[in-house]
């Protein structure tokens, strides 16, 4: 044997761009920085605690599940992270610890590792998370700390309702004249800053743009989910809207509250569970925006996002199958 | 007006493209080997059968390999010499294949054979035809198929337009390029030439346009002559693909399983259309061709006019020998290239370059499971679905892959080169068209 190195045969081809999982996953946790951190700033401590918390038990729930089924340890490629700090961000400032490691268990035990693991799950984790919770402990999950006097000014300093639980709740009270416009709601300034009662990472606006922004110029995510989510929202409010104002919430206004801006940008956006066709994004994206209004508008819960997202990731399957690119040379048939 | 812009296709890829280390290197001719090994094997189809034994004396341009049937074509000693042995030898296809090897007698004399043809514009485009397939000529970007064979569409289908390929798009190749920017006129002259064999009258010569200086020099050759058009192409890997070459270049699009002949096009190779110009106007076979060696592994990248069967060993020589130890060469570029398991293979027909990869740039990575994110879809030039091609392969779903347009796909290499979870989608994709191919082989 010669201690000359052997040549290596491979298949083309023989260059790679650089991408990588562990590379999509860190550049989406960057971009949900802005907004954590803006959560951290209006509601202190309790939201640093609950995002540590979340993505500690999400690793460590990983891990555990690996192991368990014998798959390879991929702990720090970032998924599980990423999975831990969508569900923190999902979550009141005020949520018990117990609360918020149930979250990341069955976000990850049972909306990852039981359907096969990375890439093979139907539903987004963090929201098959937020959803068992919001059903099992909802008294939990829809008390929302105001945020810190420092920015919220005239909003109760206790607990506050978001824009939208203000909404429901006058639309369920049988007045005989109900006229939402007459609410306390806060400002639109207020709404793009994140002061006022919300999960920890839904209510800065600004924030969110900002990483969703980034996420789009890193080439991560494309424009058609969000687009058409947000686009889709906002014409369906709008036409609800102009049908009758006082029963019906601006468009604007419905953009700008809830986990809208996240879900559009964060968690609809999620490559696994969303279509894999510009297409079939844009399907995706516009039955996310519909169903969503949907249910603030005709439905029982003041939220509608996470149930929409969650209801179009069943639909996926289904749109990959029909929504397929146009293959090239499939030329029309003449005469 | 000589010069129009391309209309582009779907999908695409830009990865880098190293054309930087040679596309200024003028093409250097190698001086006569003292050896070659030249295949039978050069081409797409039934290889050539040996006409010679041990022993006998050949002459350059000598035929020393007859075509065996329609789809295959001759080869010729690219040196004069004595056969030393017919036997099997590497080969760059990656196993050892019938060749002929011939010791030069250092004198380089054409074969008899071998006429000047002063008379070559009044040839009839069957005579045309006929001399291309003697004269050994296969396509020269590197599937190497014959070139006749293109020339012959049955009677029902009507060509009206040639399309010339000096795309290049593969990365690090240059050989095209220096071609075009140092013998225009053969090029265009031979594209002429195919041409007059298909009766068009219209040609268009597609260079993508990280190539100015060719594209204006094709241009300002191409100026006397009526009906040639140089179209210049925004680079975007794989433009140099034949269906995507004609997509960009006329906008036409050749249908599912069906050839360029259907759109009522024929695509050929810018060093094939001066290949057949060397044939045709002077009667010598295909015999040399140039070859980008390249790669950071080798210390003076170039381009080299050389002989069919010439060791590669030659060539590295010519390229200032090896910079660092090397870790995987490559015939052709690195996007669609084939690896070789040894450094001392022949240059073919087909060869249009040699890459030296040193160890620190051979990577190798560990699949990781799909996660959906598109990439592959939105690159594949051919629209498909490699994300699903890739998994239907790896479970053995050969059916569902081929329902799935597997046998469309080109092999370009865009879906692996952006999936993040580095999975082979290539590998995978040819594994599943081997299966399909030996099942429709075995029902025919």
């Amino acid at each position: 044997m010669s201690d000359e190195k052997l040549l290596t045969l491979s298949s083309s081809p023989h260059i790679k761009d650089g991408s990588s999982i562990p590379g999509v996953m860190h550049t989406v946790i960057m971009a949900l920085l802005p907004g954590a951190a803006m959560g951290v700033y209006l509601f202190g401590f309790p939201a640093l605690l609950t995002i540590i918390i979340a993505i500690a038990s999400s690793v460590a729930f990983e891990a555990w599940m690996q192991w368990v089924m014998g798959r390879r340890i991929t702990v720090f490629d970032g998924s599980a992270i990423l999975t831990g700090l969508l569900l923190a961000m999902n979550l009141p400032s005020s949520s018990p610890w117990w609360l918020t490691i149930i979250g990341s268990m069955v976000a990850i035990i049972v909306g990852k590792h039981l359907y096969g693991g990375l890439g093979q799950n139907i539903f987004n984790p963090a929201l098959v998370a937020r959803v068992f919770l919001l059903i099992s402990w909802p008294v939990q999950m829809t008390s929302f700390p105001a945020p810190s006097a420092l920015f919220a000014k005239g909003v109760d300093a206790v607990a506050s309702a978001t824009p939208l639980t203000t909404i429901k709740m006058e639309l369920m009270s049988h007045k005989a004249n109900i006229d939402i416009t007459q609410l306390p709601q806060p400002s639109t300034f207020d709404l793009l800053l994140g002061a006022h009662g919300g999960s920890l990472g839904e209510v800065s606006i600004i924030a969110l743009l900002i990483g969703g922004l980034y996420l789009l110029y890193k080439r991560i995510i494309t424009w058609h989910i969000p687009v058409s989510f947000i686009g889709t929202a906002l014409i369906f409010s709008a036409i609800m809207w102009f049908v009758d104002p006082a029963k019906y919430a601006n468009p604007v206004f419905h953009i700008m509250t809830g986990g809208l801006i996240l879900g559009a940008f964060f968690m609809a956006t999620d490559y696994v569970t969303s279509p894999v066709t510009n297409k079939g994004m844009l399907i995706f994206g516009a039955g996310c925006g519909f169903l969503t209004i949907v249910i603030r508008l005709f439905g029982g819960y003041p939220e509608g996002v996470s149930f929409a997202i969650l209801l179009m990731n069943l639909a996926t399957p289904l749109i990959d199958k029909l929504v397929t690119p146009s293959k090239f040379g499939e030329v029309k048939a003449n005469g | 007006m000589q010069l129009i812009k391309g209309k582009g296709f779907k999908g695409g890829v830009h990865p880098p493209d190293g054309k930087e280390l040679s596309n200024a290197k003028a093409v250097a001719t190698l001086p006569v080997p003292e050896k070659v090994t030249i295949p039978l094997s050069q081409h797409i189809g039934a290889p050539a059968e040996s006409l010679v034994k041990v022993g006998d004396a050949v002459k350059k341009g000598q035929k020393i390999g007859e075509a065996k049937g329609f789809v295959s074509v001759p080869v010729h000693a690219s040196i004069s010499g004595k056969v030393t042995a017919v036997a099997g030898f590497p080969h760059p296809a990656g196993k050892n294949l019938p060749a002929i090897q011939i010791e030069s007698d250092g004198l380089d004399e054409w074969s008899a054979d071998v006429k000047e043809n002063p008379g070559y514009k009044n040839l009839s485009p069957e005579e045309i035809k006929s001399i291309i397939q003697g004269a050994g000529i296969v396509g020269m970007g590197g599937a190497a198929f014959p070139t006749h064979v293109k020339l012959s569409p049955p009677a029902n289908k009507k060509i009206d337009t040639l399309i010339i390929n000096g795309a290049e798009c593969e990365p690090y190749l240059t050989a095209d390029h220096r071609l075009m920017l140092e013998e225009p006129n053969r090029v265009i002259d031979g594209a002429s030439i195919i041409a007059r064999a298909l009766s068009v009258s219209n040609i268009l010569i597609g260079i993508e346009d990280n190539k100015p200086d060719a594209i204006k020099t094709m241009a300002d050759a191409a100026r006397p002559y009526e009906g040639v058009r140089v179209v210049s192409l925004k680079v975007m890997y794989p433009q140099g693909g034949e269906k995507q070459l004609i997509k960009a270049v006329s906008g036409k699009e050749v249908p599912s399983g069906g050839l360029p002949m259907d759109v009522g096009v024929v695509v050929q190779n810018v060093a094939t259309a001066a290949a057949v110009y060397d044939a045709v106007r002077f009667g010598r076979p295909l015999i040399e061709r140039i070859v980008t060696i390249s790669g950071s592994g080798v210390n003076n990248p170039g381009n080299f006019r050389v002989r069919t069967g010439t060791s590669s060993l030659k060539l590295i020589e010519a390229a200032g020998g090896f910079k660092s130890e090397i870790g995987k060469v490559i015939s052709g570029g690195p996007m669609m290239g084939m690896t070789q398991y040894t450094l001392d293979v022949p240059v073919t027909k087909g060869m249009s370059g040699l890459l030296f990869l040193p160890q620190n740039e051979v990577k190798s990575y560990a699949s990781e499971a799909c996660i959906r994110c598109g990439r592959c879809v939105a690159v594949c030039p051919m629209g498909l679905l490699p994300n699903m091609l890739g998994i239907y392969a790896e479970l053995d779903r050969f059916d569902q892959a081929e329902k799935a347009n597997l046998m469309d796909c080109i092999e370009c290499g865009s879906c692996a080169y952006v999936c993040p979870s580095k999975r082979p989608l290539v590998h995978l994709i040819r594994y599943a068209k081997a299966d399909v191919m030996a099942r429709r082989k075995k029902a025919a």
